[in-house]
């Protein structure tokens, strides 16, 4: 492997572990700010308790986010510094945005966690969570404005290889920012609906605790009902962002779809394998037109074909593969939560069904991978450009020596990392189950 | 206006910021081993607990800040930093993953063990000699050039350097000496005697290594960059005369078990006058022969809303930080466990 393959790899991995805790990051507060308005509202130790043990977890998956979100910051400039020197003083706003958006969360997070018994009105601590919200996802605005900046480039001309009259606000709005935000920020609540959704159906199967069902019957309710909402509007962020690439990106989208030749009424390729010198398409299920539809909701509407671009500016065909999974795994964590919702609503069907309970519990994971799937499509689609159109990876990647070192040592703190935060979560709660926190909570406020 | 003044002046501000908030919490996993290892965690350990646990992560975001902001406002540092760096800021940032991460395990997790809080103790001291790299890099002298324009870091040359040496015991000195000053008022505050003694012996013995260091540094940076040295000395050697003097009324105050926060004031102007001093002298360059500040700028419409940025940023930062230090800093019921 040569420093760029090395250099796309070590990137990868790191993105791929802090994904998993930035999605977190961004979903986790709304969920418990609801628990904790829900508890104030009923007076309820129940919901109250709910909060205070998802913040809690919450405690260890934002420090992972924190230390391995400082990592990419910083490993940007060590593992691409041409792209750095380039594009770093374009996409400077949103960074330092992002930065101000992070700083804002972190200050509010800790007076939230650190203070559940100082104030004496139980809103005051309830207003804590509303800046951690709006930190949280600005942080997250602001980061994918720097990642659409290299999907869609604006507001600067490139002159001598640097670029010059930069226009800081239409680089951060770029064509791509409102669309791609929308997708995340939407499939991140879902995503995170759904991880807090599987833990309470993973309780109820095991019913250990008999006393604790109605906690978790409770956490599974509002989870689900989120994840429903949640994941119809990831599926409208989706079919917007399958329009705009039409429309911007169109080699992307071809790719997701192995769209060889340029025609209208272009078929919809679900799963499948191809042979790519033949480009021949075996095993898939073929739905006629579906394309063209998805791309600007006309039959008729022709969509670009792969073979219309230069050779070397085609992504890889891989990313097929995540397109499918991805859209999959979504849609099943849809399917799910609908059913749920419908057996929830027909009051004579039991919502804690044991199968249900069983897809249930697979939804946290679907998702969290339906994420993972989600990004490297979009990522390995932009290549082989690091700014789509302006520079391309192997240009932009560093000169020093010592990548081989550096990734073996990134992948085993990783493992580390990975290995030690599942362990300390799933002690965490071991002590204490759910109804003695309730009993416990209980008890302090009729002593207050 | 003079925005690469502007942009260098906000950014050294922030690395000031890290190195004093960082500097308490490095510190503070070297005393609770310390203490975990002679058996006087029941002195110290729910003290600096009680003070860390709330900030550990706002710490880490001036850090954050800065290499963001440096590399915004000097998009060239990203160039040579980034490329130089690679191992050394590989290591910082690993070291810092784990001292982060393992930290939030043992307090938050509340399953504690002696191999995390060796990790955590053990990195806190390693972080700052890493990260002091980068400012010997900064000198001059560190990075090889190969003739078709690639740059590298020059190994034998660092690693055999006494300036860089003497600039990493300072860091780990430092680091001590900052934080005891920070402990030894925070346990004043909390009432906690065994602490406070603990504390404040630990910043009495800390105090004259550390001026004997930072005297070799600047020895040793006459040979490194005889230029700056003599920046130091003749145009901002005032600076360093008042740092002396600050250093000379924290330990009398702290010696004298008096004014405890004012004696920490004064390690912070110490401090601060040193490293503006420092920085001051450095200019123009910041990574010398390569990156002047004046050559290296971002376009000026890109300053202009950084500027911007940075100030919103700031009038939304101040009151919460000041809000986030009423609560667990200057709230005598928290800082003593009464909350």
């Amino acid at each position: 492997m040569d420093a760029v393959d090395i250099s796309r790899f070590l990137t990868g991995m790191t993105l791929a572990v802090h994904i998993i805790f930035a999605t977190i990051g961004v979903g986790m507060p709304l969920f418990f700010a609801i628990a904790e308005f829900i508890g104030i509202k009923k007076k309820s130790a129940q919901y109250i308790a709910l909060a205070q043990r998802w913040a809690k977890g919450y405690t260890i998956t934002v420090a992972v986010g924190v230390v391995t979100g400082t990592v990419i910051g910083l490993q940007l400039s060590l593992l691409w510094p041409t792209f750095m020197r380039i594009g770093g003083h374009v996409i400077a706003l949103p960074l330092f945005m992002e930065t101000f958006a992070f700083f804002f969360e972190a200050i509010f997070l800790s007076i939230y966690l650190y203070t559940w018994n100082r104030f004496k009105n139980q809103w005051i601590h309830f207003l804590m969570s509303i800046p951690v919200i709006i930190g949280g996802t600005f942080s997250a605005l602001f980061i994918t404005s720097v990642n659409s900046f290299m999907n869609t480039p604006a507001g600067m001309e490139f002159k001598g290889g640097r670029m010059v009259n930069v226009d800081p606000i239409e680089a951060m709005f770029n064509a791509s920012f409102f669309v791609r935000s929308f997708h995340v920020v939407t499939t991140a609540l879902m995503t995170m609906a759904f991880i807090l959704a599987s833990i309470a159906a993973f309780k109820l199967l095991k019913n250990k605790v008999v006393k604790d069902r109605a906690y978790h019957q409770a956490a599974l309710k509002m989870t689900m009902i989120a994840g429903l909402i949640f994941s119809l509007l990831s599926m409208l962020a989706g079919d917007l962002s399958a329009k705009f690439l039409h429309q911007v990106q169109p080699e992307k989208l071809a790719a997701y779809e192995w769209h060889f030749d340029t025609a209208s009424r272009a078929d919809l390729v679900l799963f499948g394998v191809l042979d790519e010198s033949t480009q021949e398409v075996k095993g898939a299920l073929h739905i006629p037109g579906a394309l063209s539809f998805l791309s600007d909701s006309s039959f008729d509407t022709e969509v670009k074909g792969l073979n219309d671009f230069p050779k070397d500016e085609l992504p890889p065909l891989i990313v097929h593969y995540f397109f499918d999974l991805m859209v999959f795994f979504g849609i099943f964590c849809f399917v799910v939560s609908f059913a749920y919702v419908v057996m929830l609503w027909i009051k004579k069907r039991n919502p804690q069904h044991q199968f249900l309970l069983y897809t249930i519990l697979l939804t946290g994971p679907a998702a969290m991978l339906a994420i993972e799937f989600g990004w490297f499509l979009t990522e390995l689609g932009r290549q082989p450009w690091i700014i789509r159109g302006f520079l391309k990876v192997q240009d932009a990647v560093t000169d020093a020596n010592g990548l081989v070192f550096v990734t073996i040592l990134f992948a085993i703190l990783y493992f580390v990392l990975l290995f030690s935060a599942t362990y300390v979560l799933l002690k965490m709660f071991k002590n204490k189950t759910a109804h003695e926190h309730i009993e416990h909570l209980n008890r302090n406020r009729g002593e207050a | 206006m003079n925005y690469e003044l502007v942009g260098i002046s906000v950014l050294w501000l922030f690395l000031f910021g890290y190195i004093i908030v960082a500097s308490i919490d490095f510190g503070a996993g070297f005393f609770s081993l310390h203490a975990k290892l002679f058996n006087q965690s029941h002195q110290i350990n729910h003290l600096i607990q009680r003070y860390l646990n709330p900030v550990w992560e706002v710490t880490n975001v001036f850090f954050v800040f800065f290499f963001v902001g440096i590399v915004g406002f000097f998009p060239d540092t990203a160039y040579y930093y980034g490329t130089v760096l690679l191992i050394p800021g590989s290591i910082a940032l690993i070291l810092l993953s784990i001292r982060g991460a393992f930290y939030a395990f043992e307090n938050y997790g509340q399953d504690s063990k002696l191999s995390w809080l060796m990790l955590y103790a053990v990195s806190g001291l390693l972080i700052p000699a890493s990260l002091s790299t980068a400012l010997t890099i900064s000198e001059g002298g560190f990075i090889k050039e190969t003739a078709t324009g690639k740059i590298d870091l020059n190994w034998t040359a660092l690693l055999l350097n006494p300036y860089g040496w003497a600039v990493v015991f300072l860091a780990l000195v430092s680091v001590l000496y900052i934080s005891s000053g920070f402990l030894t008022f925070y346990a004043h505050r909390a009432h906690d005697h065994n602490a406070y003694e603990l504390m404040r012996k630990w910043f009495l013995m800390w105090g004259p290594p550390m001026m004997f260091i930072s005297l070799f540094v600047f020895l040793s940076l006459r040979v490194q960059n005889e230029a700056h040295f003599n920046s130091a000395v003749w145009d901002y050697g005032w600076l360093f005369i008042l740092s002396f003097i600050a250093f000379i009324a924290a330990g009398i105050l702290t010696y004298m078990k008096k004014a405890h926060g004012i004696a920490f004031i004064f390690v912070i102007i110490q401090i601060g006058t040193a490293f503006f001093g420092y920085g001051l002298s450095k200019l123009p360059y910041i990574l010398y022969p390569y990156i002047q500040i004046k050559d290296a700028v971002t376009s000026d419409g890109m300053a202009v809303v950084l500027i911007i940025a940075f100030i919103g940023g700031l009038l939304l930062l101040c009151p919460s930080l000041f809000f986030i230090f009423k609560l667990f800093v200057f709230d005598k019921d928290y800082v003593r466990g009464k909350k």
